[in-house]
């Protein structure tokens, strides 16, 4: 019934005129009627993305519910709109988020309600914009967009030391979009077209190829973000108040990741494949090296941050080792990419379940800081005497962060680590210390944190979650064990997607 | 009644899960009493229905099933399924589980009678049970992780049941991390198992072996190992970390810190056997690597041996039976060794029975001590609590492999197995057994006396209070106490010399020493008489009077003999060193590492030096070209008149071609 809805247009624009709407409406003296306001365009938002899951048609790789009409002729630049079964998941992610994350800032923000609840809304329609464009001028306007109500949440509703943490995040992902933009447009000046699909296509030689893939890789790696252009996340985290960490670990850095699946490989894959060690390389050490680090945080959202950081290693690393995997097969004498769509696959699970439990894990964080004002590890101690219910959340979670099994978190590290086991063993052996190094760090912090006697008077006097925030928490806690215990809807949908793009970033343009 | 078998396998999963979700989010509105009712039922419904399967299985002799309940997903062309396979062994381990869970919630209603966290406590035993079943029903390798990372869960979240103290907090963060080390290997040999085998399937790998058993892998160019050496040693850190075998085992004796009925039933009777249950169940694998055999037993001897010994020195009730635990899980893993995995999973089944009962006679003592667990303060307590006696005696006996007892049979066969295996390890693995089974005596037996013999020891005011526990305690004492006595020459016949397991255990005829030993071997009976002419019998009566003589005739000996030995003794109160090793090299170094990355790697050098370098940088620049910008009009028609000398003096001297 929702064919001929241009859908997507709607998830792009609607949450934007409804930010709109309550900036119009909005004064902190009618707060209220403000936020009800978002609450209801974030919500008819999201109902309105679930047709484009329930009406996807998953037999096929082919873009599904596309849009294209002329916006600047002239360039030959199209507002061209459409998903496959790797952005759709994105996309519904996105509209989910902004729910959960208009309903945490309901009491908490008092401060220009308003103009935050606004801000959401922008970055929901721009994020989706991001997701559903197949014009590169298009993807760019609204890959830079969406960073302005992104720093300005940053640097209005954020901690102490918001601005350096803004300037920095700002300074980082605007640098590396630069050589994007660069690339993007010498893809132009080749093909005489903006669209995406038509610079798959496009045959390229071998070093602009090269010079495409690092320029992209300049993008991509710091919005993922990898080892070593990471550090703007965890100060970005640290000042971010609780909605702006939410959507900044649970969206932002998929963009990343989305950006190697939808530019680096299918344009570059010759330049791809002869750079994999590189990627690879960021990848185990985002993996290992982070994870040591993270170890050691005593602010839990810079540890959340950190842990981030390590569990985007398992997207790349997933992406990446394809071509490994080909070079075994074809020693072995298997068809070439056998056993290679686990670890895609595994990628774009990480990505989804990891927007579910980095989400759920700055929210728990926000219930505390909103409680004491305080995201020091050591403040803390015996929570679970006084907040059993919060208690009971933060625990599944953390073991979600954790990687167990019967929760999302499982489900993307365990296709990943099974796919590049295929591609050399040393792989998935650094890959699969995470279930150590995360564990530890993970469950290190529930352990000083929410277990243990009470240690201080302002534990005592807690009071445990409310209808409100309990409502977000089972939202999340339904979702990662839903994804964890019944994958199979969200890998079917990709499925012919992924096989798509195996086939593009294995056959030489050259 | 039960005509359509796969409904009863579901149910069996599904009714302590339910159980597991009514009690732990309803808790609150159904109250304590509605809270152990519905575990109760739930776990008595499971038990029953095991029954069923067993009867249908093994004693109607139906074929094995193996059939799938959903799609997980399907990744690339692969299927990932979640399913069962019920053949003898999985209907063994069935009733095992589910009637030693059973007793340990009944168990439950007296021993945390007073706690407040009465609720949830049913709740995590339930959601065990549902674990654990998954974890042996399971058909495929993702499932088995599944159900073992989810026991793993559960025991994390029981031995931290008392949030509040220190060291139970401590003790299942441990628990659970050593158990990823060894899950860390697990993973690794599923995704060995994949690559080789093209599949996660028990069937499909099982037909495959054969044919991977000839190809050899690359662990580091010029290194080529065979492949399913490689798939089995993997897959045995996994069970080394979950049935606590040397080194891994350092996380059991700490345990301890959780409720005795999870003691008996998680970290005795079955979550700690799930790793000799999962080497059985892979002997289609390990049968093809002899190198992977010979290390399944030695770690195993040496665990039996040597965490045997640790039980001599401890003084807390329940960390003597952890360390005897762990010494009878080194005697399963090294039957499993030796190939005898009908013997090593034939302990499991006698232990389950046996080690349930001791800890839950421990777990009685303790309550009528008002939770003492230190056995220099009881003592002579087998006037008080005759029931809690008689049965802990029955346990001690089937534990140190008394004729006729149930843990005689099973672990006669393994000794025997390993005497004739013939792996080159077999020797040392053979003497440590031995040796094993006088330390077994001798712990067991000096437990047995310091708790219920000689004077009572514990404070005027206890020994007033000390009476029998309740019936909810008793009777689960008294219904393990049966198959302790009776199960071990009831089914040694079947199980181990004859064919119970059939196809389910798959041994290589050159290594078949229980079908050797089973031509010897003339019923039970003649196994019982058979066993006066040989040395464990006699080994183990030697350690019972050794224990009667120090803590009976003479009870300061053992001080006197303490002190002598004064650095040995402190080695083995040290626990050989494990614990202080892990902590300064694992723990220690895991965080020296993160903040030599951190403070060094990400503040220091891409923080400081390239991040806010590179910005200082052009800080400088702007600063230095800032001054160009003075503000003085002078200084700018300065500069214009310099320029426009500049452009009119190239305009002249550069004429346009």
């Amino acid at each position: 019934m929702f064919a001929d809805w241009p859908l997507l247009s709607l998830v792009v624009w609607l949450p934007i005129l409804g930010g709109l709407v309550v900036l119009a409406s909005g004064s902190d003296k009618s707060a209220v009627e403000a936020k009800v306001v978002a609450l209801l365009f974030a919500i008819v938002t999201f109902l309105v993305s679930i047709p484009l899951f329930t009406e996807f048609d998953p037999g096929t790789a082919a873009m599904q519910f596309e849009e294209r009409r002329p916006w600047i002729p002239g360039w030959n630049i199209y507002y061209h709109l459409g998903v496959d079964g790797i952005s759709m998941p994105l996309i519904l992610l996105t509209t989910f988020s902004t729910v959960l994350v208009i309903i945490a800032g309901w009491e908490v923000i008092r401060y220009r309600a308003a103009q935050y609840m606004a801000a959401f809304l922008f970055m929901e329609g721009l994020m989706n914009g991001v997701f559903a464009a197949l014009d590169a001028a298009l993807f760019y306007v609204f890959w830079e967009a969406m960073l302005i109500p992104m720093f300005i949440v940053i640097g209005i509703w954020g901690g102490p030391n918001r601005v350096y943490a803004t300037i920095k995040f700002f300074l980082y992902t605007f640098l590396g979009s630069v050589f994007m933009l660069v690339a993007l447009l010498y893809l132009y000046f080749q093909t005489g077209s903006f669209s995406i699909l038509d610079f798959h296509a496009a045959r390229i030689g071998e070093l602009p190829q090269i010079l495409i893939f690092l320029a992209f890789l300049a993008a991509f790696a710091v919005k993922i973000p990898m080892w070593p252009v990471h550090t703007w996340l965890p100060d970005a985290h640290v000042e971010a108040p609780t909605g702006g960490s939410v959507i900044l670990a649970a969206i932002m850095l998929k963009m990343g990741g989305y950006g190697f699946l939808r530019f680096s490989l299918p344009i570059t894959p010759d330049a791809s494949a002869a750079l994999d060690w590189l990627v690879i390389l960021l990848s185990l050490v985002a993996v290992v090296y982070i994870g040591f680090v993270a170890l050691v945080q005593q602010d839990m959202k810079k540890l959340i941050a950190y842990s981030s950081i390590a569990h985007m290693g398992f997207v790349t690393l997933g992406l990446f080792v394809v071509y490994d995997i080909v070079q075994y097969n074809e020693a072995a004498g298997q068809p070439a990419l056998a056993g290679a769509a686990i670890g895609v696959e595994g990628a774009v699970v990480q990505m989804i379940s990891h927007g579910f439990i980095s989400g759920a894990l700055f929210l728990c964080v926000g219930v505390l800081y909103d409680r004491l004002h305080s995201r020091q590890i050591a403040d803390y101690g015996g929570v679970v005497n006084t907040m059993p219910m919060f208690a009971a959340f933060m625990v599944l979670f953390a073991m979600a962060n954790a990687g167990l099994p019967g929760t999302s978190g499982f489900v993307g590290e365990f296709m990943v680590i099974l796919g590049s086991f295929r591609a050399n063993f040393w792989y998935a052996f650094l890959a699969a210390l995470t279930l150590i190094v995360g564990a530890a760090y993970t469950l290190w912090m529930v352990k000083r944190v929410v277990f243990g006697d009470v240690t201080s008077d302002k534990v005592a006097a807690l009071k445990d979650i409310g209808a409100r925030e309990f409502l977000i928490l089972a939202l999340l806690a339904v979702a990662v064990l839903a994804l964890g215990l019944y994958p199979a809807p969200l890998v079917e949908v990709m499925d012919a997607s992924v096989a798509r793009l195996l086939e593009q970033m294995t056959r030489t343009k050259l | 009644m039960f005509e359509n078998m796969e409904t009863v396998y579901l149910w069996v999963v599904l009714a302590p899960l339910l159980g597991s979700i009514i009690a732990g989010l309803f808790g609150w509105l159904i109250g304590r009493a509605g809270a152990h009712w519905v575990t109760i039922i739930g776990v008595g419904v499971s038990f029953f229905l095991s029954l069923v399967v067993f009867k249908h299985i093994v004693i109607d002799g139906a074929p094995a099933y193996n059939g799938t309940v959903y799609t997980w997903m399907v990744a690339g062309g692969l299927p990932i399924e979640v399913g069962f396979l019920i053949d003898k062994l999985t209907a063994m381990m069935m009733v095992v589980v589910t009637f030693v869970s059973w007793m340990v919630h009944i168990y439950t209603i007296g021993y945390m009678h007073d706690d407040p966290g009465y609720t949830r406590f049913f709740s995590y035993i339930s959601l065990f049970t549902f674990s654990m079943l998954m974890l042996v029903m399971a058909n495929n390798f993702l499932q088995l992780f599944f159900g073992w990372e989810a026991v793993g869960l559960v025991s994390y979240l029981l031995i931290g049941f008392w949030y509040k103290r220190e060291s139970a907090i401590h003790a299942n963060l441990k628990a659970f991390l050593v158990n990823r080390v060894g899950d860390f290997g697990f993973l690794l040999g599923i995704g060995a198992v994949l690559l080789y085998f093209g599949s996660l399937d028990y069937a499909q790998v099982f037909a495959g072996a054969e044919k991977v058993a000839a190809r050899t892998m690359s662990i580091w160019p010029g290194v080529e190992w065979p492949v399913i050496t490689v798939i089995c040693i993997l897959l045995f850190i996994g069970a080394m970390g979950k049935s606590a075998q040397m080194p891994l085992h350092v996380w059991l004796p700490d345990s301890m810190e959780g409720p005795t009925p999870i003691s008996a039933l998680i970290h005795a009777a079955t979550m700690v056997t799930a790793g000799i249950f999962m080497v059985a169940r892979m002997s289609p694998l390990y049968e093809y690597s002899e190198t992977a055999l010979a290390v399944v037993m030695v770690i195993g001897a040496t665990t039996a041996l040597f965490m045997g010994l640790l039980g001599l020195v401890q003084t807390d009730i329940k960390r003597v039976i952890a360390y005897s635990t762990l010494s009878q899980l080194g005697y399963m893993t090294a039957a499993l060794g030796a190939s005898a995995y009908a013997a090593g999973i034939f302990h499991l089944m006698t232990h389950a029975f046996f080690k349930a009962l001791l800890f839950l006679g421990a777990g009685s003592v303790i309550i009528a001590l008002h939770h003492e667990q230190d056995m220099r303060r009881m003592g002579g307590l087998r006037r008080y609590m005759p029931i809690t006696w008689i049965t802990s005696l029955i346990g001690t006996l089937a534990l140190i492999g008394a004729p006729g007892f149930s843990g005689f049979f099973s672990k006669d066969s393994i000794i025997e197995a390993i005497g004739h295996s013939s792996l080159g390890v077999a020797g040392y693995a053979y003497a440590c057994v031995l040796i094993g089974v006088f330390v077994t005596a001798l712990y067991s037996f000096r437990m047995y006396f310091l708790v219920f013999h000689g004077e009572p020891r514990m404070d005027a005011h206890t020994r007033e209070h000390v009476h029998e526990t309740p019936w909810v305690v008793t009777g689960p004492l008294i219904a393990l106490a049966v198959p302790s006595v009776v199960i071990g020459a009831w089914y040694v016949g079947d199980m181990v010399f004859g064919d119970f397991f059939g196809r389910a255990i798959f041994v290589l005829p050159r290594h078949d020493v229980l079908g050797g030993l089973a031509a010897s071997f003339h019923g039970p009976w003649g196994m019982v008489q058979h066993a006066f002419f040989q040395p464990p019998v006699w080994l183990a009566a030697a350690g019972v009077v050794t224990a009667w003589y120090l803590y009976m005739v003479r009870p300061e000996l053992p001080g006197v003999i303490a002190a002598r030995a004064g650095a040995l003794y402190r080695f083995m109160v040290n626990k050989y060193g494990f614990d202080d090793f892990n902590e300064a090299v694992f723990a220690g170094g895991g965080r020296g590492l993160g903040n030599l990355l951190w403070r060094i790697g990400d503040v220091r050098l891409i923080d400081g030096l390239a991040v806010n370098g590179s910005a200082r940088l052009v800080g400088w620049l702007a600063g230095v070209v800032r001054h160009l910008q003075s503000g003085f009009l002078y200084h700018y028609a300065f500069a214009m008149i310099v320029g426009l000398v500049a452009l009119v003096g190239w305009a002249v001297f550069w004429p346009v071609e």
